[in-house]
């Protein structure tokens, strides 16, 4: 799939959280996302983001606009070398958390996006990607 | 550090949250907030969120522990301005906010505030007499 953009951020502190929701705002705007679909990668975005930063220790975000086709999308995907998740398929459920949140940050940013893909292994580290199209 | 100003308005506070708001500062807010409740006796709190791009769960449980611990200090709040597509957005990620009474706009806000704040002193009078 051709990438037209492509730029690999640190998360490592709660700030880097804030630029690159601003980074995947600004790629949004940039192909012509629609206000709800800008607010909703944008959120998924955060979420994911503040999880690679709180449970793995922080890590990167690749913020991409990506093409197929006709239609353009924007991509992103997070990595980190933290503890890993044991059982993906329940932290993916709505509620389940470690962490003292809500447990919404994962299955929330999947309802939130068109694309979604998760790849974990206890000790080695988490990888989550999410993409939105521009819909017509 | 910087602080999010607070603004007394009569017997409410009102905070107005700036665009993208970090976390240290959000969490700085909940403590500030509870510190001035205490200080003025205010009823009533507003929460300004129109300039606000997005609520992520974050920010989200920061609106709800604000709400919880205000009404433990005997002080109702509101979130004010919250945009259309932050609403729908936050729908979808499953956060309701059931914990948190929401007005369209300041306005609003500051009636609701009054019409709650004046319902309970009217039950508390009621309670006395
Ligand atoms: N990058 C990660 N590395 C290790 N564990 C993770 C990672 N991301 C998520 N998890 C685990 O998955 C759980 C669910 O994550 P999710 O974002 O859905 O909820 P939460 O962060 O606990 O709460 P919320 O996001 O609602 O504030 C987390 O509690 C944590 O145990
Ligand atoms: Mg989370």
């Amino acid at each position: 799939m051709p990438v037209t953009s492509s730029d690999t951020m640190e998360i490592r502190t709660s700030d880097d959280i804030v630029r690159v929701r601003q980074k995947v705002r600004d790629l949004a705007v940039g192909i012509g996302l629609g206000l709800v679909d800008q607010t909703k990668i944008v959120t998924a975005a955060s979420e994911i983001a503040r999880n690679t930063l709180d449970y793995g220790g922080g890590g990167t975000a690749r913020v991409e606009v990506i093409e197929e086709g006709f239609r353009r999308g924007v991509r992103v995907t997070f990595e980190d070398e933290g503890p890993g998740i044991a059982d993906v398929t329940r932290a993916m459920q709505d509620g389940f958390t470690t962490g003292g949140g809500l447990g919404l940050g994962l299955s929330g940013a999947k309802r939130l996006s068109n694309e979604f893909s998760i790849q974990s292994a206890v000790g080695v580290g988490t990888r989550i990607m999410i993409a939105r199209w521009k819909s017509g | 550090m910087d602080r999010i100003p607070i603004l007394k308005m009569g017997s409410a506070l009102l905070v107005t949250i700036q665009v993208d708001m970090q976390d240290r500062l959000a969490m700085a807010l909940e403590e500030d907030l509870t510190t001035r409740i205490a200080q003025t006796g205010a009823r009533g709190v507003l929460i300004d969120i129109s300039s606000l791009e997005i609520v992520d769960s974050f920010i989200g449980r920061m609106l709800d522990s604000i709400a919880a611990v205000s009404r433990l200090l005997d002080a109702r709040t509101v979130v004010v301005g919250m945009r259309p597509a932050v609403a729908i957005t936050l729908v979808e990620l499953g956060l309701t906010l059931t914990g948190v009474a929401t007005a369209l706009d300041v306005e609003r806000g500051m009636a609701l505030l009054g019409e709650r704040i004046a319902g309970a002193e009217g039950f508390d009078a009621g309670d006395i007499l």
